[in-house]
């Protein structure tokens, strides 16, 4: 005949905590894949622009494409003193705009490219000639929706 | 020699290393969320059309040299100024709108020498290829802070303390905000203090001369 121990009077058996680890670990991973780490290294100097009048941008359905410009940062001298466009990972012309938007619209989804937006993420010393450029090239394109990415000004 | 045991390697403060490195890790994760000026772009037209004759008096020109100085209305101003001049322009509804209609509205001083109807009110900024994009950025800011303040004015009085424009606004936007019904209501405010005060920024290609 099995026998049962008999519990000590009332008292509770301790809660095991060897499980608590896991549980913390599988968070922390789950921290650690979601992290993304930016995918464009910044080869410009990117101060943004003071501005309080600002709305958050909606980066749903992936629909913002990003236009860097501003003047070549510390190591890629090569390129000049002069503000430059970067698109994804290079140093482009404002000639090749065109091509990079064309690529862009092809990654997406036909159903949103109307609802695009351009954020342009541009150094606050740039020459308005630059963006000006851009911007044109973005009529062309029937990209007419546009986000000057700014900060808030600091108080 | 005496056999001797292994001792067990105590795996109790494995939680405290994980749960540093958590802390780490949450505080150092920042979800970036990108800020901006909204503007809309002309359509690009390969011809443009005829220059549609506008009176004078409804354009409120804002041009910015090389040396990122101000000219509004032909006359030097401060940027800090440029809000007020441009609301008192908007706002100033000394006439009527395309419909003949008189703005009931407006709180301006109904000059008639300045702009008929906040319908027809246009903001005109010219800069040079040399404006450096800073002042570009806070000229556009600005104006549309003009804007707002008067949408916002215009909410509070219609809708009650608290229904300002850039609260509802932001509200409508919130992708956490599920209440559809809500979501329309505030649509069709939005929509109608967009009809009064409409933002009409109208760019010249700038010149590099």
């Amino acid at each position: 005949m099995a026998k049962f121990k008999k519990k000590k009077d009332g008292e509770l058996p301790q809660a095991s905590t060897a499980a608590l680890p896991d549980i913390v670990f599988m968070l922390l991973f789950f921290f650690m894949t979601v992290t993304v780490m930016k995918d464009n290294s910044l080869m410009v100097e990117n101060k943004l622009p003071a501005a309080d009048d600002i709305e958050k941008l909606d980066r749903k359905n992936d629909k913002v494409m990003y236009i860097y410009a501003g003047k070549p940062a510390k190591g890629y001298e090569k390129f000049g003193t002069e503000a430059v466009i970067q698109l994804n990972d290079k140093i482009a012309q404002p000639s090749e705009l065109k091509q990079y938007i064309h690529s862009e619209i092809a990654l997406r989804d036909e159903s949103i490219v109307p609802f695009m937006v351009t954020a342009l993420k541009v150094d606050k010393n740039t020459n308005m000639g630059l963006i000006s450029d851009i911007k044109q090239e973005l009529r062309k394109e029937n990209m007419l929706k546009i986000s000057y990415l700014s900060v808030k000004p600091q108080k | 020699m005496a056999k001797r045991s292994i001792p067990e390697v105590n795996a109790g403060s494995m939680a405290d290393i994980a749960f540093l490195l958590l802390i780490f890790f949450l505080v150092t994760t920042t979800i970036e969320q990108d800020n901006g000026i909204t503007r809309k772009l002309p359509r690009w037209e390969e011809n443009p059309p005829e220059d549609v004759v506008i009176k004078k008096k409804n354009i409120f020109t804002v041009v910015v040299n090389k040396e990122d100085q101000m000219l509004v209305e032909d006359e030097l101003m401060e940027l800090k100024d440029l809000r007020k001049a441009a609301m008192e322009f908007i706002d100033n509804g000394g006439g009527k709108n395309e419909k003949g209609e008189s703005c009931d509205y407006c709180k301006g001083a109904r000059n008639p020498e300045s702009s008929d109807h906040p319908t027809k009110a246009i903001i005109a900024l010219k800069n040079e290829r040399e404006t450096t994009y800073s002042t570009y950025v806070a000229i556009q800011n600005e104006l549309g802070a003009a804007y707002t303040e008067l949408r916002n004015r215009e909410a509070v009085r219609m809708y009650g303390a608290g229904n300002t424009y850039t609260a509802m606004n932001a509200i409508y936007r919130d992708p956490k905000v599920k209440d559809e019904a809500l979501k329309e209501k505030l649509k069709t405010r939005l929509d109608k203090l967009k009809e009064m005060y409409p933002q009409i920024i109208s760019e010249a290609e700038s010149k590099s001369n």
